[in-house]
């Protein structure tokens, strides 16, 4: 049981990621509009050629935010295109194997996104992103998979409304705000001039928890949310 | 149920005609003044506010898991006093903070987490309004993960904004302050109940009608 | 526990989308070796009826039965005897032919995915095709590929949404040899077609759906056309 169910996750990951690697389309357009993001804010919040302090963090988290939302919605485009999402329904694989594998193929992609992003700010605000790689990469994969995690589920729900280019963010926002506060304050507190370890700590535990909590609410309602 | 529903409205209705009366006659807390009569309205708001939330989440998993059609119409009830009684406290709590500390807004950490869940509830309406047939799931699976949110918002927020100095607004309640607050509360929550009771019936009867209007032409 | 059935019993069906009555008091069984043809005109409620039967949406009222069991007690089990031709196709365009066999073949469980694969490729006269992506097929190559799909695991009952569409002379008359000889290996099929030349002689039974309701059905497979005008006027 278990064993299939990781069976189908990971083949529905490798097919996602197959089809991924062809065309490129996705990966290239979110990494582009990522730094763009970056970028905007940069000019937006940059007076006198000197960003204010603690700046980096959040313009980092901010483009995440943004360029994932955009990637869960071009994912999920490509299962309505041939009405594909129906035959991964038919199929007598476990319902929440197959979001697990589009989760998967998700973080996949959003990780390519980040290892281009981190440095790219880094650069940028002169951040020091090599003083405690360890925690800022649990910081970044753990927020990374909170908010993954709800929007796969989200945009999945969503696959057939047809306003649902908006009402996507509009969900998804407000429900991963404590992942948002969490990745920057914690990504700040690793930052800063005297970095806050104990303060960096606290903030990854509140994310095994959020996400301990919401990934286990998705596997349970991805079925019946799904279900007609 | 329903024969409550007129009593408790006009009990509440009585009681929120004379609670300014109440009100006044409450002794001044001594920094704030007379602004900090505002509390006697903002505390009940917030506190139902939060109640709805809670009921919101539980009929949404009754209504996703235990599959009970009728849950479906106490959650969108539930929902729309949320919006009501979150605005209500958003509206309040800011009139306070202008006369109290001189800004409309601080990022007062219950505050911000009633902005945060405010928003959440405008997404399940937003979603409830246009997500097309079937948003009542829709709708049910996003109002769990929003109310599963409450106490992490809570968390979350509260630590956040300890990382700046900050007022505290907790007065100590004398009996002379807890009498018009309890009166106030009582008032509030009686208005909350009749509310949450004739917009689920509405729903309840909406669907009723639907099916009807279903069945009539079946053999 | 034995997940395959002998028999398809629609029992007092309906589906409903708010007020509107996508489907109502739909009745009929069908049996192993039968062709059922599901006739009538655009938004008669086939399309509906078809997802239905393939559990992928749930009915407002009554029931499906697959042999003794309704889709909500046979859950996945009964899902892996259904195989089902989207009017979309169900493939993924930029997958080649046969990665997207050997993808569904993995999510159906089957053990030797490659022979299997190759062996569908075969039969729909792809095999030297196999490794093209599907984005560069026609919509006759497409057909192929996304009915030998759907036939992969073997599955009792298959469900054909307007399968005949755009399709040439050729490769008409190869999908109509295919699904007799399912026929005789003792499928049960179900097409949704408006296609009636093709579907006159090839049909076990006709139902006519007229707004959602059936509005006649028969047994006998000739002058289709003309029973069709009759009952569906």
């Amino acid at each position: 049981m278990i064993a299939s169910f990781f069976r189908v996750a990971w083949h529905v990951m490798r097919k996602d990621l197959t089809v991924e690697v062809r065309s490129k389309e996705v990966l290239l357009t979110t990494l582009f509009f990522a730094v763009s993001v970056v970028l905007v804010f940069s000019f937006a919040i940059v007076r006198e050629g000197r960003a204010p302090d603690d700046v980096a963090a959040g313009i980092l988290w901010v483009a995440v935010s943004f360029s994932g939302t955009l990637a869960m919605g071009r994912t999920f485009e490509r299962e309505r295109y041939n009405d594909t999402l129906r035959a991964l329904l038919l199929a007598p694989a476990d319902r929440p194997a197959i979001y697990a594998g589009k989760l998967l193929g998700l973080l996949v992609l959003l990780a390519l996104v980040e290892i281009v992003l981190v440095p790219l700010v880094g650069l940028l605000f002169n951040a020091p992103i090599l003083a405690f790689p360890g925690r800022l990469a649990a910081l970044l994969a753990l927020g990374t998979l909170g908010f993954a995690a709800v929007g796969t589920l989200f945009a999945a729900m969503l696959v057939r409304v047809r306003s649902r280019d908006t009402l996507l963010p509009v969900l998804l926002y407000p429900i991963t705000i404590p992942v948002m506060i969490a990745g920057v304050r914690g990504t700040a507190a690793l930052f800063q001039a005297t970095p806050d370890l104990a303060m960096a700590q606290f903030w990854i535990g509140l994310l095994v928890f959020w996400d301990a909590i919401f990934i286990t609410l998705a596997l349970w309602t991805f079925e019946p949310v799904m279900t007609e | 149920m329903k024969k409550l529903n007129p009593l408790l409205i006009g009990l509440s209705a009585i009681m929120l005609g004379v609670s300014p009366w109440i009100i006044n006659a409450a002794p001044y807390e001594s920094t704030m003044g007379l602004v900090q009569k505002i509390f006697y309205f903002h505390f009940p708001s917030a506190i139902l506010f939060l109640v709805a939330a809670l009921i919101c989440g539980v009929a949404s998993a009754i209504f996703l898991f235990g599959k009970k059609a009728s849950a479906d119409g106490w959650a969108i009830a539930a929902a729309e006093l949320g919006l009501v009684f979150g605005t209500l406290t958003l509206v309040t709590g800011p009139l306070w903070a202008r006369k109290a500390w001189g800004v409309w807004w601080v990022w007062d950490p219950r505050l911000t987490s009633s902005l945060l869940l405010w928003m959440i509830f405008c997404a399940y309406l937003l979603l409830r309004k246009y997500g097309g047939p079937g948003s009542d799931k829709l709708g049910a699976g996003m109002a769990l993960f929003g109310m599963a949110n409450v106490p992490f918002i809570y968390v979350s927020v509260n630590v956040w904004r300890t990382l700046h100095p900050q007022t505290s607004v907790v007065p100590t309640l004398p009996t002379d302050m807890g009498i018009p607050l309890w009166f106030c509360f009582a008032a509030f929550t009686m208005l909350f109940m009749a509310l949450l009771n004739l917009r689920a019936r509405l729903e309840h009867q909406r669907a009723r009608v639907e099916a009807l209007y279903l069945a009539e032409d079946e053999a | 526990m034995n997940n395959d059935f002998e028999t398809l019993s629609v029992v007092d069906l309906a589906r409903y989308y708010g007020r509107r009555k996508a489907l109502a008091q739909v009745n009929f069984t069908c049996r192993a070796g039968e062709i059922i043809g599901l006739l009538g005109p655009n938004g008669a409620g086939k399309s509906t009826l078809l997802n239905i039967l393939a559990t992928l949406i749930s009915p407002s009222r009554g029931r499906v039965e697959y042999g003794a069991r309704t889709a909500a007690e046979g859950g996945a089990e009964v899902r892996g005897r259904i195989g089902m031709l989207g009017h979309d196709l169900f493939l993924y365009p930029e997958l080649t032919a046969r990665e997207n066999l050997v993808f569904f073949a993995r999510l159906y469980g089957l053990t030797d995915v490659e022979a299997a694969a190759q062996a569908s490729l075969a039969r729909a006269g792809l095999a030297d095709r196999g490794d093209d992506l599907v984005a560069g097929f026609s919509r006759g190559m497409r057909q192929r590929v996304a009915l030998e799909r759907a036939l992969l695991h073997e599955p009792r009952l298959v469900l054909l949404d307007e399968p005949f569409t755009g399709l040439d002379q050729a490769s008409t008359a190869a999908l109509v040899e295919r699904l007799r000889e399912r026929q005789q290996a003792g499928c049960i099929l179900v097409i949704a077609t408006h296609d009636l030349d093709v579907a006159d002689g090839l049909l076990s039974r006709a139902i006519y759906l007229k707004n959602g309701r059936i509005v006649g059905s028969d047994d006998d497979s000739r002058g289709l056309s003309e029973r069709y005008r009759l009952a569906i006027q």
